[in-house]
């Protein structure tokens, strides 16, 4: 038996998001599937299960072309996944949930349930009471509850996207045994991660993804370094250029933890100085956001002590941080940034008011239309968010910044601008970093992050593995860092 | 269909559309259309009286839908309008029964009092919201049915009349507690003025103020107007209480100027009414008032349908139901319209 990949292709738009893919896998293999964010996995992995059609290509299971237009098509050919968080009715007993995903085909026997649900426990060494709630398990326990119901369905090809990012260590090892015996009875696994580590303890071979394209398949266990080189190994290694003297430390995170629905970090600690830029590199997920949020002030961290002019400022409120000083630009540009509906002149109207009871128009329009010419933004003073390209949007957001910052913090400052936009942006920041605003940015494009930090810190699971000097790295290193394996 | 030229046309549009409908039905039920229709408009406008009545139905309905454009504005679903109107109705009755005070000054506190009345039951609605997760639509429902209850309560109980238990209502208010009416009409230009002025505020806060900007831009997007440094609780907090002191304000012309006392009924479903027009003025407060009176016109000409023509007076809900759903459904069409024009523009 084996699962058959033949030039899988997908386009969203303007962007290829699978390339020309062609992979096959076979029978009792654990195959890992590796890329950075954006490389494209999760794209491959949503047509095997159904939930994306693709361009062209095809996708054969034994020699048969399955037609896989839904994710019931999936199932019924014998392909199921388990996703990063299990899809679980929380609400509803094991063997409720069981039922809620019964096939037309077969009967609604609980008895037959229950009984399978004992049968499929014992053989993997489940350890599932089929009257339990699923709210009241485990991740790791709602990911058997997943694949015992996978298995029961039918499944002969087990996807597993990113399964370790939310359960213990003791939890990933029951995990991965139960993955390797599904392996051994011949089932057919695809394992999706970052991490490298895990790809390397689990996976017979591994494809690599980068930017749509896949960039080659090895056998495991291979170099890790091998592996880093495929992931990064389309960036060309690119000249720093802020050149920041570092002045006195303006901002200090003193061991800041922070959880909410941004991320988590744990224990952070680092120093920014006035008029420094800072990257911050890693995975979706590894903390920047929060990171980000916590230094603006929009998330209060639960501990430790953030220090700025010498004053432990972590508990304050964002009015305080919006007062002294500090920005937030998120990547969300329209969700969390703009306001869809209000004009442009209504958004400076906005950011302007300065307590001012009243709206004076006439100002108002004025200073739209001096900023829009000044940003050179491509729309009138009615224009609203939604009327505005990517581009256009950014720089309305730099056009509503107070003229004097202390701390801006920014999410992936050029992500979806074109070339002309993400230079104008860059100019700006650069501007504001010589007029002495500290400037700390997130970004997953390690050519923007050594182009213009001056320093790069690498967040890894809620944490900061890497504090390096954009001079003095390569995108290998960055690479290598984000991917967890520390230099 | 293109539907892309603006408001007035899709309103016009929704107009012809419910007409259509309406007509249909009469047709249907072998009634003279164009009888049906002459009597809407000779049985609202054909007099003065007749004027006069429209305008007075007119007046808590037009304060009720400008307490609406404040909370929809700020995206506040704002069911509980009902219990406000209604809570303010009571605040109003309170100081009627138990202050002995001219004519002059008696008015005014009344007002204020009703207002309080309101904002206070907004207030409950908005605290339920920000402080304990409860959506103000169920929030706002649950209050209306606490507010019929006390009002009931008020009416048997306390406030009951001597020797009588009945739930008809209380005793009417002291003479000095009316809104003056015109000689010989039902008119009282004071709650016309009232209820005007009240757009005219609102109005004004939504155009011209920090505040109202500040409101829509929270209705718009919370995520967006907190990182603009908005504090989005303490002003949903504020919208709920100036959304109910104004809705108190229809309460207090219920009591004062209609009914001259306490009954059961006392919001006359006027809140409701409001959402109605509030949808269909597409949260624009400057067309309110004339919505507003063409609602009236259907609810005081189809008194006559019921006289002359023997229909059931039900048919004057079933047109403005018609016309607000003809209205939301070409909006909706538009926006569908918008959108594809978008997606099919060249990114850049």
């Amino acid at each position: 038996m084996s699962l058959k990949l033949l030039n899988i292709t997908k386009r969203f738009g303007t962007i290829l998001a699978n390339h020309n893919i062609s992979v096959e896998i076979g029978e009792g293999e654990i195959h890992g599937l590796l890329g950075e964010n954006g490389a494209g996995k999760s794209t491959l992995v949503n047509i095997i299960s159904g939930s994306l059609v693709t361009d062209s290509g095809t996708v054969e299971l034994d020699g048969n072309y399955l037609d896989l237009s839904s994710p019931t098509d999936a199932i019924e050919s014998g392909i199921g996944i388990l996703h990063q968080e299990p899809l679980v009715f929380l609400p509803f007993s094991i063997i409720d949930n069981f039922l809620a995903g019964l096939p037309k085909s077969r009967d609604f026997d609980r008895t037959a349930v229950r009984d399978a649900i004992g049968e499929i426990s014992q053989e993997y060494g489940f350890d599932l009471d089929p009257d339990a709630i699923a709210s009241t398990l485990t991740i790791g326990e709602r990911q058997q509850l997943e694949i015992a119901r996978l298995l029961w369905m039918g499944a002969r090809v087990l996807i597993l996207d990113e399964p370790t990012t939310a359960i213990s260590e003791d939890q990933r090892e029951n995990l991965f045994a139960t993955i390797k015996r599904l392996a051994a009875s011949g089932m057919s696994v695809i394992f999706v991660s970052h991490k490298l580590e895990e790809i390397q303890s689990i996976c017979n071979r591994v494809t690599v993804l980068r930017k749509g394209e896949l960039v080659d398949t090895l056998t495991v266990p291979c170099p890790a370094s091998d592996l880093i080189d495929l992931m990064f190994g389309g960036y060309k290694q690119s000249t720093p250029q802020s050149q920041t003297v570092l002045g006195e430390n303006v901002l200090v995170l003193d061991a800041i933890s922070a959880k909410d629905e941004n991320g988590t970090i744990d224990d952070v600690s680092c120093r920014f100085s006035e008029g420094e830029i800072i990257g911050l590199a890693g995975l979706e997920g590894a903390g920047q956001r929060i990171l980000l949020r916590s230094i603006s002030g929009l998330t209060n961290p639960f501990s430790g002590t953030l220090i700025f002019e010498g004053a432990d400022i972590s508990h304050y409120p964002y009015s305080w941080y919006i007062e002294n000083g500090f920005h937030y630009l998120p990547a969300d540009r329209e969700g969390e940034g703009l306001i869809q509906g209000l004009t442009i002149t209504e958004h400076f109207a906005l950011a302007e008011s300065q307590g001012a009871k009243t709206i004076d128009w006439g100002k108002s329009t004025q200073l739209a239309q001096d900023k829009i010419h000044e940003y050179s933004i491509r729309g009138t003073v009615n224009s609203k968010p939604e009327d505005l390209s990517g581009g256009n949007q950014q720089r309305l957001l730099l056009a509503l910044m107070p003229a004097n910052l202390s701390v801006l913090s920014m999410e992936h400052p050029t992500r979806g601008l074109d070339i002309e936009s993400a230079e104008w942006v860059w100019n700006e920041l650069l501007e504001r970093s010589k007029g002495g605003t500290t400037i700390i940015f997130s970004s997953s494009d390690l050519e923007e992050l050594i182009s213009f930090s001056d320093r790069i810190l690498v967040c890894f699971a809620g944490g900061i593995i890497g504090d390096i000097s954009a001079k003095a790295t390569t995108p290998h290193d960055i690479g290598s860092l984000i991917g967890g394996i520390e230099i | 269909m293109k539907i892309n030229q603006g408001p007035i046309y899709s309103y016009s549009i929704a107009i012809v559309v419910a007409i259509i409908f309406v007509s249909f039905l009469l047709a249907l039920f072998e009634i003279p259309i164009f009888e049906t229709y002459k009597l809407l408009l000779t049985g609202s406008l054909g007099s003065t009286t007749k004027f006069g009545d429209t305008l007075m139905v007119g007046v808590p309905v037009i304060i009720a839908s400008a307490s609406l454009v404040i909370t929809f504005k700020a995206g506040l679903w704002n069911i509980g309008v009902e219990g406000q109107i209604i809570a303010g109705a009571v605040a109003a009755s309170f100081v009627a029964r138990e202050l002995q005070l001219p004519t002059g000054i008696l008015l005014p506190v009344m007002i204020l009092v009703g207002a309080f009345g309101g904002a206070f039951w907004g207030l409950l609605v908005g605290l339920l919201k920000v402080k304990g997760g409860v959506n103000e639509i169920f929030g706002g429902l649950g209050l209306n049915f606490v507010a019929t209850g006390l009002v009931v309560y008020l009416i048997i109980g306390p406030w009951s009349r001597k020797g009588i238990a009945s739930t008809s209502g209380t005793e009417p208010f002291h003479q000095n507690a009316w809104f003056p009416t015109l000689e010989g009409f039902r008119l009282s230009p004071l709650a016309v003025a009232l209820s005007f002025l009240v757009v005219f505020i609102v109005i004004y806060v939504f155009s011209r103020t920090q505040f109202g900007l500040k409101l829509r831009a929270i209705g718009l997007n919370t995520h967006s107007s907190y990182r603009f440094g908005i504090p989005t609780s303490k002003y949903l907090l504020i919208a709920f209480m100036l959304g109910g002191s104004v809705a108190g304000l229809a309460g207090v012309t219920q009591v004062a100027s209609i009914h001259h006392r306490l009954v059961p009924s006392i919001s006359g479903g006027y809140g409701y009414l409001g959402i109605l027009v509030v949808l269909l003025a597409g949260y624009r407060p400057s067309l309110v008032i004339p919505i507003a009176f063409f609602f009236s016109m259907i609810a005081i000409g189809s008194i006559q349908w019921q006289l002359r023509l023997g229909l059931h007076s039900s048919l004057g809900g079933v047109f403005q139901g018609t016309l607000v759903l003809s209205v939301i459904l070409i909006s909706a069409m538009r926006l569908i319209q918008q959108k594809r024009n978008k997606y099919s523009k060249v990114g850049d």
